[in-house]
């Protein structure tokens, strides 16, 4: 295969643009970024997990990315959501989302499309892609996307945050749905919308982790189990998922 | 005995782990009930490591494990 990072075709221009990736050879292989680069990841949400799950993918080189969210950045979310700036201040998130893609890695073929999750669209958005990474709000949304992930037959990374506390699992197809039920037994509520900064960075960066192994056949420990990690009492849970 | 155990936001003014004694609780809701827990701050309810509902039995020896909703992004 090419060597990506001294083949003759990257001189001027070309070696800077694969001068970006330099650092994450040797962590990962050039045949490995090759398949990363030509990926293609959804990721529902420009949020506080969804600012911080595109800046991974893009940084990393995921080729494709698609990112969606219908609202408007406000200043609650200054606290903690990586796109939300002063600057940025009542800003469709999905456009900010594709204004930060730009700068951090124009190589990668992002698009963001301002639009809310919903039973109408959830199939014909999350259609084509090889991942689905959760970075949605509410427990409704979640259960829909898990579902749509099943028909689709594409695998969804899930990833919750509460204040000092974060969920990530992965969910091959065809398990989603009823994981996102076992994860959320009905009647509950999401009451508490209090999260500190480092909780959804930190919940992303192991959404994202999981996103590079699963696209690189790497094996995994949250296929199959729900790692639950409280932050303040630095405890982390592996919670099975015995009874599908 | 029935041993609880409960994370996160659970915790506050009620503990990390607590044995209760089996005769006086018939299932998780009782638990539940017990600890003033409302209904909707459960969002996983394990019992015995299995993924349970609170209306579930319970008896002698079970371990119960509840956490809470961490749905935000």
């Amino acid at each position: 295969m090419t060597n990506l990072l001294h083949s003759s075709g990257c001189g001027g221009d070309g070696s800077k643009d694969l001068l970006r990736y330099s650092r994450n050879f040797s962590t990962i292989t050039e045949e490995e970024f090759e398949t990363l680069q030509n990926a293609r990841v959804f990721v529902a949400g420009c949020g506080g997990l969804g600012g911080n799950l595109i800046m991974h993918l893009l940084r990393i080189g995921i080729g494709h990315v698609t990112a969606i969210d219908g609202d408007s950045f406000e200043p609650t979310n200054l606290n903690r959501q990586l796109l939300c700036t002063v600057d940025t201040l009542s800003h469709p998130k999905a456009e900010t989302a594709e204004e930060y893609a730009a700068k951090v890695n124009p190589d990668v073929d992002f698009t963001a499309i301002r639009t809310l999750l919903d039973e109408t669209n959830a199939d014909v958005l999350i259609a084509g892609h090889d991942l689905v990474l959760d970075a949605l709000d509410n427990i409704g949304s979640r259960r829909i996307l898990a579902a749509a992930c099943d028909r689709a037959g594409i695998p969804l990374i899930y990833g919750g945050i509460c204040g000092w506390s974060a969920q990530v699992s992965v969910l091959p197809p065809g398990t989603a749905a009823a994981r996102i039920n076992q994860i959320y037994i009905p009647g509950t509520a999401i009451s508490n919308k209090s999260c500190l900064s480092f909780t959804p960075a930190f919940c992303a960066s192991i959404q994202t982790a999981e996103a590079v192994k699963l696209l690189l056949g790497k094996p995994s420990e949250l296929n199959g189990n729900l790692l639950f990690a409280d932050l303040l009492e630095s405890e982390w849970e592996l919670i099975p998922f015995f009874n599908d | 005995m029935i041993e609880v155990r409960l994370f996160a936001t659970l915790r506050k003014d009620r503990g990390k782990v607590m044995q209760l004694p089996a005769s006086e609780f018939s299932d998780g809701v009782s638990i539940l009930e017990h600890f003033a827990i409302p209904r909707e701050e459960v969002a996983i309810f394990l019992i015995n490591g299995f993924h349970s509902k609170p209306e579930d039995p319970v008896k002698d020896g079970d371990i119960l494990a509840i956490f809470p909703p961490v749905g935000g992004g």
